[in-house]
């Protein structure tokens, strides 16, 4: 918490909660959930306010914070529309989704979390150093192999699988940030008087009757 | 739900038909949509039915893939139509809606103005799901309560998780038993009438565990029928990539969080002449285009570009970003005896309340519709010259979700005009206990393809209409 890098606790799970606004709104954990207690009968106390750390412990130590942040800046590197993952702290929103108590995350983490340990593993054996001190180079070679689930070659199937999932997360994360959504040019949540559908260039484009 | 969705027995044999038409219902649902503000069209479609002039607020305008869909749709015959969503498009008349709804009570048409008018109309943005801070989306806590408060006659109870029902020797209903889930104390409320609300489910459980002396089966349970008959909907969903929707300019496409357009079932006369193997329909939910983005997404990327990341990556979302659409099919399922729900014996909740346990399966009926609609979803996704993203499921028991994750259960406490085949009598009333009632989705028999809370709110006023006439008539 002292790392001043490190985003507002509070702050990352909103974000979490925003990103994971689209998939359904049923299976959504209930802000300021609290603790999940074991059983039946779960429901969050909805009046208390929860201090950063309240809601479940993080996950990452610091040698697997290295790992993600250098994979998710080859992910979604800087360019001239947008910031890089990690300048967009998407490795504090990967922590807080696989740290959360809720099915989908847990099972999230269960495919992120060995999947970066063979990262690191695959760039000893291949480069002699943890994943974060490989070279540009080095790196695209390793994400070369496991960028493609369909294309992964033998013996790389789990961890396409593992960098398919992981790229969804920080895709998620980047994309739902203010600086993420102005890149795809995501325009909505504002208010607006009224609705007007399609304006007449896309109407255009799209031939639209 | 339409006529058909009444009485589906007497139409092709199978299910169970409702103790009422949908005449009887039908001024309820009128009701319940004046009160409640439904934005949507009459188009006078087969089984799908109007609402009367003046009900029914201006739909949105459609989005750009609602229209490509729908352009699609029309080459294969498929219908698609503004959507009947609960979220106020324009204000509502708030002083001409309680004089209707209250002609002969003033008090009531004045509280309920009042209310009304706290309800502001949509302002294109926000997910409605969270709940809607300008109440123009319809939730019981924004609508129904607060006039409710307002009237001076309700109390509300929270943290109470009720047990049981109590029972008299003289085998009528005197109150709840329920445990308060802040102190785990015990509690009893009394009531001359209890009416049950709980969810379809739930309302069984309370009925079943509610055991005594007098009924050793469970509560109102003399036909056996608790907990049977429960029925969730047939859901089945197929994506696709719309090239067409590449490079498209930019704009806030919002409007309200649900679709703007839907598909209702289509094929009652090809089902009639037994052209098709399944016997009920589906409705066609969409979705797609410039959501706001999250996790998921992206998820299909793989599937389209064969993965990458880096710099390619960010221009392949840029290009890929908005070009997604979404199809859900919702469709009958019939009620069979394989699917129910009876108390656990072994476990119990936090609070010591024995939980249900529950029993499900579909029949062919169901499997085969869910076949027809990843059919139908890649035929329209391949009319707009796009690609399914992954494959379209054609065997049935593959294709459909699993029972209750659509999470539209239905059924267990079964009205009916027979007392030893139902719970419940056609105004929601217990055969067995005259002062007990259950309004949730419990009493429903069948499950049409249309989503079911108009149903469970416009067969709930009809029910309190009934239980007020008889406590004036000092029945009960
Ligand atoms: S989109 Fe939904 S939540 Fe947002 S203002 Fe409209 S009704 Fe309310």
């Amino acid at each position: 918490m002292d790392d001043p890098q490190r985003m507002d606790r509070r702050q990352a799970v909103k974000w979490m909660l925003a990103a994971s606004a689209t998939v359904s709104i049923l299976q959504l954990p209930t802000l300021g959930g609290g603790p999940a207690r074991s059983g039946y009968g779960t429901d969050p106390n909805l009046l208390e306010v929860y201090k950063p750390g309240d809601f479940w412990p993080l996950t990452f130590s610091k040698e697997q914070r290295r790992s993600v942040a250098a994979l998710c800046d080859v992910i979604l590197p800087a360019d001239e529309r947008s910031p890089s993952a990690t300048g967009l702290k998407v490795p504090d929103f990967i922590d807080e989704w696989i740290s959360a108590p809720y099915p989908r995350q847990q099972a999230d983490a269960k495919v992120v979390l060995p999947g970066l340990e063979w990262l690191d593993a695959e760039a000893a054996r291949r480069f002699h150093a943890p994943f974060a001190d490989l070279s540009e180079a080095q790196k695209n070679k390793i994400c070369d192999d496991l960028c493609s689930v369909q294309k992964a070659g033998r013996g790389f199937e789990r961890a396409a699988q593992f960098f398919a999932k992981f790229r969804e997360l920080a895709m998620g994360g980047f994309y739902s940030t203010p600086e993420g959504m102005k890149d795809i040019q995501y325009l909505g949540n504002v208010p607006l008087a009224k609705f007007d559908g399609p304006p007449p260039e896309v109407v255009a484009y799209l031939k639209l009757p | 739900m339409g006529p058909y969705d009444f009485k589906p027995r007497s139409r092709d044999g199978l299910g169970i038909d409702w103790p009422y038409t949908y005449d009887d219902l039908a001024p309820y649902y009128d009701k319940v949509e004046a009160l409640i503000g439904v934005f949507g069209s009459n188009e006078g479609l087969e089984n799908t039915p109007n609402s009367p002039p003046g009900i029914l607020l201006s739909p949105p305008r459609p989005r750009a893939y609602e229209l490509l869909i729908k352009n699609a749709s029309a080459k294969l015959q498929v219908p698609v139509i503004p959507s009947h969503l609960a979220i106020l498009t324009q204000a509502l008349d708030a002083k001409k809606v309680s004089a209707l709804l209250h002609p002969n009570d003033p008090r009531a048409a004045g509280t309920l103005t009042d209310a009304m008018r706290n309800r502001l109309p949509c302002i294109w943005a926000t997910p409605c799901g969270r709940g809607c801070a300008i109440r123009a989306n319809y939730q019981s806590t924004t609508v129904h309560l607060p006039p409710a408060l307002a009237s001076g006659n309700l109390d509300i109870v929270t943290d109470a998780m009720v047990r049981e029902v109590i029972v008299a020797p003289n085998g009528k209903a005197t109150g709840v038993h329920y445990i308060d889930k802040k102190t785990g104390q015990e509690v009893q409320a009394r009531a001359r009438v209890v009416v049950l609300a709980a969810s379809g489910c739930e309302s069984a459980r309370i009925l079943l565990n509610s055991k005594s002396g007098l009924f050793p089966d469970g509560l109102a349970n003399s036909s056996g029928k608790v907990g049977r008959y429960l029925m969730d909907t047939v859901g089945s969903d197929l994506s696709g990539q719309i090239p067409a929707l590449e490079g498209c300019p930019a704009y806030n496409e919002d409007g309200v969080s649900g679709m703007h357009l839907y598909t209702p079932w289509w094929l009652y006369q090809q089902q009639l002449s037994g052209k098709l193997d399944f016997p009920r329909g589906y409705h066609i939910e969409i979705g797609g285009g410039r959501e706001m983005p999250g996790v998921g997404t992206f998820e299909d990327l793989d599937d389209l570009t064969g993965g990458g990341y880096g710099k390619k990556l960010k221009e392949d979302a840029r290009r890929y970003y908005g070009s997604f659409v979404g199809f859900s099919g919702r469709g009958e399922m019939i009620p069979n005896e394989d699917s129910y729900c009876e108390v656990d014996p072994d476990k119990k909740d936090a609070w010591g309340i024995p939980v249900l346990r529950f029993h499900f399966k579909w029949s062919r009926h169901e499997e085969k519709q869910a076949a027809h609609m990843q059919k139908t979803f890649a035929e329209i996704i391949d009319a707009m010259g796009g690609k399914v993203l992954g494959k379209p499921q054609l065997d049935g028991k593959k294709a459909i979700a699993p029972g209750g994750s659509i999470i539209h259960e239905v059924g267990t406490t079964s009205m009916g005009a027979d007392p030893k085949q139902s719970v419940l009598n056609q105004y929601c009333q217990a055969w067995d206990v005259k002062n007990l009632f259950v309004t949730d989705g419990g009493p429903f028999v069948s499950n049409a393809d249309k989503n079911p809370t108009l149903t469970i709110m416009a067969n709930a006023w009809r029910s309190c209409e009934y239980l007020l006439g008889a406590m004036k008539k000092g029945e009960l």
